[in-house]
């Protein structure tokens, strides 16, 4: 494997939704033996912290002009599409 | 360490009659403003939060639900106050906002810093995945059933 992936978890106050997320993606990446740093943030702090990512998952809309990978969605919270959602976040990920 | 840690009878409103999203949050914010959980500023801090980014999760089957919070310097100390509608109120969709959703059960949080509350939001994210656990609160007519519903899952996520 060639370095870790880095993820950038965002929602609104940085500290509610992606949370959750975060450490849910970490606990079914670490399933699939994919190692990968999460770093959360405001949904409003993505334009500047989108350049140190590989790719950006979120619960509310956010900023997509900056080349990075956005995945959109609620799968962490309501659990629905959840495995499907995995999938798309590995390959993006390329890992 | 879960959610009926931060979540008192005093703080639960059954079959709550509420107009608009704001309503209830102006409803269940005074519960947790009168308990010192949170600062004046909260409850409008917080109605202003849903216009921008609202917090409506569009869940499987016909109960929906809506986790309205604001930025943590407005709380005091984590806490959680929760509704049941008497009728459906509209919340829109935190992922994609234009699109409304009709909320049957509100969880309102006070939330500090991120790793502060972390058992007590990933409760919260497992009472909304458990259809079974909607419904009884939807059932419930007094708030020590509420609390027995959430005990009921604290047990059953330990073997998950």
């Amino acid at each position: 494997m060639i370095g870790k992936k880095r993820i950038l978890v965002a929602c609104g106050t940085a500290v509610a939704t992606s949370t959750v997320v975060a450490k849910a993606v970490e606990e079914a990446l670490e399933k699939r033996g994919i190692q990968a740093t999460i770093q959360q943030c405001k949904a409003s702090e993505v334009p500047s912290k989108a350049a140190d990512a590989d790719l950006i998952i979120t619960t509310t809309p956010v900023a997509t002009d900056h080349g990075k990978p956005v995945i959109q969605t609620l799968a962490f919270l309501t659990g629905i599409g959840k495995d499907a959602v995995l999938e798309q976040i590995i390959e993006k990920l390329g890992a | 360490m879960g959610l009926n840690q931060y979540l008192s009878e005093s703080n639960i409103l059954l079959g709550l009659a509420a107009e608009s999203s704001s309503d209830v949050i102006r409803q269940l914010g005074k519960t947790l403003l009168k308990d010192g959980y949170v600062k004046e500023s909260y409850i409008d801090a917080v109605i202003n939060w849903e216009k921008t980014l609202p917090t409506g999760l569009p869940l499987d089957g016909d109960v929906n639900v809506a986790i309205p919070h604001t930025d943590i310097e407005h709380v005091n100390k984590s806490a959680v106050a929760m509704a049941t509608l008497a009728k459906p109120v509209t919340f829109q969709n935190m992922v994609g906002p234009s699109e409304s959703v009709a909320v049957k059960i509100v969880f309102l949080l006070a939330l500090e810093e991120p790793h502060a509350q972390i058992e007590m939001l990933q409760e919260v994210a497992g009472v909304v995945q458990n259809a079974g656990v909607l419904k009884a609160l939807l059932a419930a007519t007094d708030p020590k059933e509420v609390l027995l519903a959430f005990e009921k899952t604290e047990t059953d996520s330990v073997s998950d």
